[in-house]
C-alpha cells in the first residue's frame, strides 16, 4: 500500500519497520514529527526528554542494554547532544542507534544555518542522507543494519525540504528484533583513559571499512547519462539538479555523507568533462573532491547562503533565468506575530513599558524581540537567556542588575536553564529571571514537558513544581503572576528589579492554543468612543487595526482575552454583554 | 505527464496545512506522483505561509520556484499579490477577498494596497476571488474558508467530485466532516 507521508513521519515509519524498541527525543523544527509519529506506534516506547544531550544518552543506553534505539533533533540540539555523541562514536553501540539530525538551510525556524555533517566528521561517526519521504523510511532501515555491522551510531541527516515534504511511501511489516543479551564490556564501554586509547585506533579501522563499503554500497549510485557534465550531490539537491537537469548531465548520488568514498568519485569525475558538487550549506563534498585532487566547482556557483533551488541550478548550470510577473504596488512583509490572546504578550508590553534589557531565549516569545513591543536585547541558544544574564550583571553591577531581566520559556528552563538560575543562586547576582509558563512547548507545535504532568502519549506523569524547584535551588523570592493582568505584572516586575536578592517571577497563563483553553467571545470597539488615539495598537496584536481612524477588532481572530482593554482609557473596547 | 505545480498560500494559522493534505491526497488517489511541502514552525505563528503541491509522472524537488505555478491558491488578499511572481504564464489564481492587516500595517509603517484583485486582473491574469470567509461562516465556522477555496479549486482540476469527497473523508476528522461537505459545496458553487 502507497501512503503520502511527511518525511518524519516515514522515518518514523522506518523506526517501527526495523524493530526499533526505545525513542527518545526533545523536540526541535523541523525534527519534532518523528518521534510524534513514532509514538503512535505501540510496539515503540517513545518519550521527550528534557534536552537533547538526556536523549541522546537514553537512546545509547538502550543500545548497551541490547536493543535498536533512536534520538531525534534538530541541527542546534545535536550541539547539546555532541558529548555523548563524541564518545559514543568510540564505544560504538551493541544495539543499532540512529539519530536523525534536522538541518534548517534557510532558517525557517532556527537562529543559525550550521551544517550538521560536520558533527559526523568531527565524532567519527556514520553519517547518511535520504532525499525524499520513500528513502527516509528505506534509509532508517538500513541505518540499523549499518549500525550494527560497522558498530557506529548512525547519524540520518535531514532538512527541512526533506523533513517536512509529504511523497508516497510503500509500507511493510515490522521486524520484531529479540534483545542482544546484555555482557557487561567495560573495555568498550566504560571510556577512561587506558580504555579510550585501545578504542581509537578500532574506530579509526572502522572508518576506513565504512568509506571502503561506500565504494560499492546501495547507497552511493551512479546515473550515466553519456553527458560531459557530471554532478555529484547528496540528499534534497539530488532533487533540484533532477528537476533543473534531468538526463543532460551525470549524476553521482552520495547517499553516505561521512565518511565519504573517493575511488567512486574519481572514476565517475574521470568520465566528465566538468564535475560540479550541488551541496547546501558548508562545502563538505566539495572540499572532501578537491582534497583527493578532482577539479570541480561548487561554492564558487552557488555561493554559502540558504537553500539551493532547481533556479539557482538551471541560472547557474544552463544560463537560464526564470520568467514571472510583479504585483505593481510596494506588498508589505508579514512577518510571523505572537498570536491573538498570547499570554506572552502581556509581559512583554510591561517590559517595553519599563525599559529593560530582556536577555531573551529560544520559543514563540522570542517574539518580543518585534515591533511594536522590541523587548528583547538578545537571543542566542536554549538556556542562554539566563546565563547570560548573570554574565551582564557581573559586567556592570548593581545598576545593571535593577533594569535587567531573563525571560525564558517553561520547556526551554527545563531544556538548560536550570542551570544557569543555579549560577546566579550559587554566584550571586540580584538578576530577575522571568519563566513564562504557558503550560506547554509552543514553537514546535504543543508537545509536553517535565513541567505540564503528562508525557509525550499524554498520559499522566510526574509534575516538576517551579516554585519548588527554583526555592531548592537557592532562590528565595518566587513570585507568580498572571500575564493577561497587566498592571499587576508591573507592579510585580518593579518591585522584584529593586530587591537585593535573586529572584523569579512565574508568568503563568496556558497558551491560547491549548485544546482546553476556553476562548471568551471576541470583543468589539465602541465607534462612538474610541478616538483613534492607537494606544491599542502598542500591544501588537494581531486582531486589532486601525480602519477610517476607528479601532477595528478581527472577530475571526479574537479570543477576548481582553489586555487590550487594559490599554483603553476611554473604555471603547468591550464584550457582547456590554 | 510534464510536472503540474499548486501553491497554496495564507496567513498562518489559516489551515493551509490541511488544504495541501486534501489536495495531495485526491492527486494520490488519480495515481500520479505527488509532492506536497509544508512549512512549520515560527512562520505559522500569524507569518506568511506557502505550501506546495506538485504532481506528474515523477516529481523531482519538492518546492515551487518563481514562474511555475499554474494555479495559486491564496487564502487573503494580500498574499495573492505576494506570490504572483510564482505564477507560471497563463496560471491561475484563486484567491479568497479575506484582507488581514500584517504587523507593519498596524504599526504604520507599511500600507495596504489598495484593489489588488482588479490590479492582478488588469494585469491579464486570471483570478476567481470568493468570499470564502462568509461562505465558511455560512457552513458554520471562519476555520472552513480553507475547505470553502479547495471547493472553488475543484472545479479547475479535472477531476469529479467523488474524488474530492473521499479525500475530505481521508483528511477531515469524522465529527467535522458535514461542516466541510457544506464549506466544500458551497466553494464548488461559487465557481
Amino acid at each position: 500500500m502507497k501512503k503520502l507521508m511527511l518525511g518524519n513521519e516515514a522515518f518514523a515509519r522506518g523506526l517501527y519497520e526495523a524493530g526499533c524498541k526505545v525513542v527518545s527525543s526533545y523536540p526541535g523544527t523541523p525534527s519534532t514529527e518523528i518521534t510524534e509519529a513514532a509514538a503512535k506506534y505501540d510496539e515503540i516506547y517513545a518519550e521527550w526528554a528534557p534536552n537533547e544531550k538526556v536523549a541522546m544518552e537514553v537512546a545509547l543506553g538502550a543500545s548497551i542494554a541490547g536493543v535498536r534505539s533512536f534520538c531525534g533533533m534538530k541541527h542546534v540540539g545535536l550541539n547539546v547532544a555532541a558529548d555523548p555523541l563524541y564518545t559514543a562514536g568510540y564505544t560504538g553501540v551493541t544495539g543499532g542507534m540512529v539519530i536523525a539530525v534536522a538541518d534548517d538551510p534557510g532558517m525557517h525556524s532556527s537562529q543559525n544555518e550550521q551544517d550538521s555533517r560536520h558533527h559526523a566528521a568531527a565524532s567519527k561517526t556514520m553519517m547518511i542522507e535520504p532525499s525524499d519521504s520513500s528513502e527516509c523510511k528505506e534509509y532508517t532501515k538500513m541505518a540499523f543494519e549499518l549500525s550494527e555491522r560497522f558498530d557506529v551510531p548512525v547519524i540520518v541527516r535531514m532538512s527541512t525540504r526533506v523533513a517536512h515534504s509529504q511523497s508516497a511511501v510503500e509500507l511493510c511489516d515490522r521486524e520484531e528484533r529479540e534483545a542482544i543479551p546484555y555482557e557487561k564490556n567495560a573495555a568498550k564501554y566504560v571510556m577512561m583513559p587506558g580504555n579510550a586509547i585501545r578504542r581509537h585506533p578500532i574506530v579509526e579501522d572502522r572508518m576506513r571499512a565504512i568509506a571502503e563499503y561506500g565504494e560499492s554500497c546501495p547507497l552511493n549510485t551512479v546515473e550515466d547519462n553519456g553527458a560531459e557534465i557530471g554532478v555529484v550531490t547528496a540528499g534534497i539537491c539530488y532533487q533540484y539538479a533532477k528537476e533543473a537537469l534531468g538526463d543532460q548531465v551525470n549524476y553521482l548520488k552520495l547517499g553516505i555523507v561521512n565518511p565519504m568514498p573517493v575511488q567512486i568519485i574519481k572514476d565517475f569525475a574521470a568520465k566528465c568533462k566538468r564535475v560540479i558538487v550541488i551541496e547546501e550549506l558548508d562545502d563538505v563534498i566539495e572540499t572532501h573532491c578537491k582534497k583527493n585532487g578532482i577539479d570541480c566547482q561548487g561554492k564558487e556557483l552557488f555561493g554559502w547562503l540558504g537553500e539551493i533551488s532547481q533556479t539557482k541550478i538551471r541560472e547557474q548550470v544552463l544560463g537560464i533565468k526564470p520568467e514571472f510577473d510583479t504585483f505593481e504596488d510596494t506588498v508589505p512583509v508579514r512577518p510571523p506575530v505572537m498570536c491573538a490572546g498570547c499570554p506572552h504578550r502581556g509581559l512583554f508590553y510591561c517590559l517595553s513599558k519599563l525599559k529593560v534589557t530582556v536577555s531573551g531565549d529560544i520559543g514563540c516569545y522570542t517574539l518580543g524581540a518585534t515591533a511594536p513591543l522590541c523587548a528583547m536585547d538578545s537571543t542566542i541558544c536554549m538556556g542562554a537567556s539566563i546565563s547570560a544574564l548573570h554574565g551582564y550583571n557581573k559586567a556592570l553591577g548593581a545598576e545593571a542588575e535593577n533594569k535587567s531581566v531573563a525571560v525564558i520559556g517553561d520547556s526551554t528552563f527545563m531544556h538548560s536553564g536550570m542551570t544557569g538560575l543555579v549560577n546566579i543562586a550559587y554566584n550571586a547576582t540580584n538578576s530577575t529571571v522571568i519563566i513564562l509558563d504557558n503550560s506547554i512547548t509552543g514553537m514546535t507545535g504543543h508537545q509536553q514537558n517535565p513541567t505540564t504532568g503528562k508525557n509525550l502519549k499524554g498520559d499522566p506523569a510526574a509534575a516538576v513544581n517551579l516554585e519548588d524547584l527554583c526555592h531548592a535551588i537557592g532562590i528565595k523570592s518566587v513570585r507568580v503572576v498572571d500575564p493577561y493582568h497587566m498592571a499587576e505584572t508591573e507592579a510585580v516586575i518593579k518591585e522584584e528589579l529593586a530587591k537585593e536578592e535573586p529572584s523569579v517571577i512565574i508568568s503563568r497563563r496556558p497558551c491560547a492554543l491549548l485544546k482546553y483553553v476556553k476562548h471568551k467571545p471576541a470583543l468589539h470597539c465602541d465607534t462612538d468612543k474610541c478616538v483613534g488615539c492607537k494606544q491599542c495598537l502598542k500591544i501588537g496584536c494581531p486582531a486589532i487595526s486601525i480602519h477610517n481612524k476607528k479601532m477595528v477588532i478581527d472577530h475571526t481572530q479574537c479570543v477576548g482575552c481582553g489586555i487590550c482593554t487594559e490599554m483603553c482609557k476611554l473604555g471603547a473596547i468591550k464584550g457582547t454583554e456590554e | 505527464m510534464e510536472t503540474k505545480s499548486v501553491m497554496i498560500v495564507g496567513v498562518g494559522g489559516q489551515g493551509s496545512l490541511l488544504a495541501s493534505r486534501i489536495l495531495g491526497n485526491v492527486l494520490l488517489s488519480q495515481g500520479f506522483d505527488v509532492k506536497v511541502s509544508e512549512v512549520h514552525g515560527m512562520s505559522q505563528r500569524g507569518g506568511s505561509v506557502v505550501t506546495y503541491v506538485k504532481y506528474g509522472d515523477k516529481v523531482y524537488s519538492p518546492v515551487v520556484e518563481k514562474g511555475e505555478a499554474d494555479i495559486i491558491i491564496s487564502f487573503e488578499q494580500l498574499e495573492a499579490a505576494r506570490y504572483v511572481q510564482y505564477l507560471k504564464k497563463g496560471g491561475h489564481i484563486v484567491t479568497s477577498t479575506q484582507q488581514i492587516d500584517p504587523m507593519p500595517v498596524i504599526n504604520g509603517t507599511a500600507v495596504y494596497p489598495d484593489e489588488i484583485i482588479p490590479k492582478l486582473k488588469a494585469q491579464g491574469i486570471d483570478v476567481v476571488d470568493v468570499d470564502a470567509l462568509t461562505l465558511a461562516e455560512q457552513a458554520g465556522t471562519s476555520k472552513a474558508s480553507n475547505v470553502v477555496l479547495m471547493g472553488v479549486v475543484s472545479k479547475k482540476m479535472d477531476f469529479t467530485e467523488d474524488v474530492w469527497q473521499q479525500a475530505l473523508e481521508q483528511c477531515v476528522p469524522a465529527k467535522f466532516l458535514e461542516l466541510n461537505r457544506k464549506a466544500f459545496a458551497l466553494g464548488r458553487e461559487q465557481a
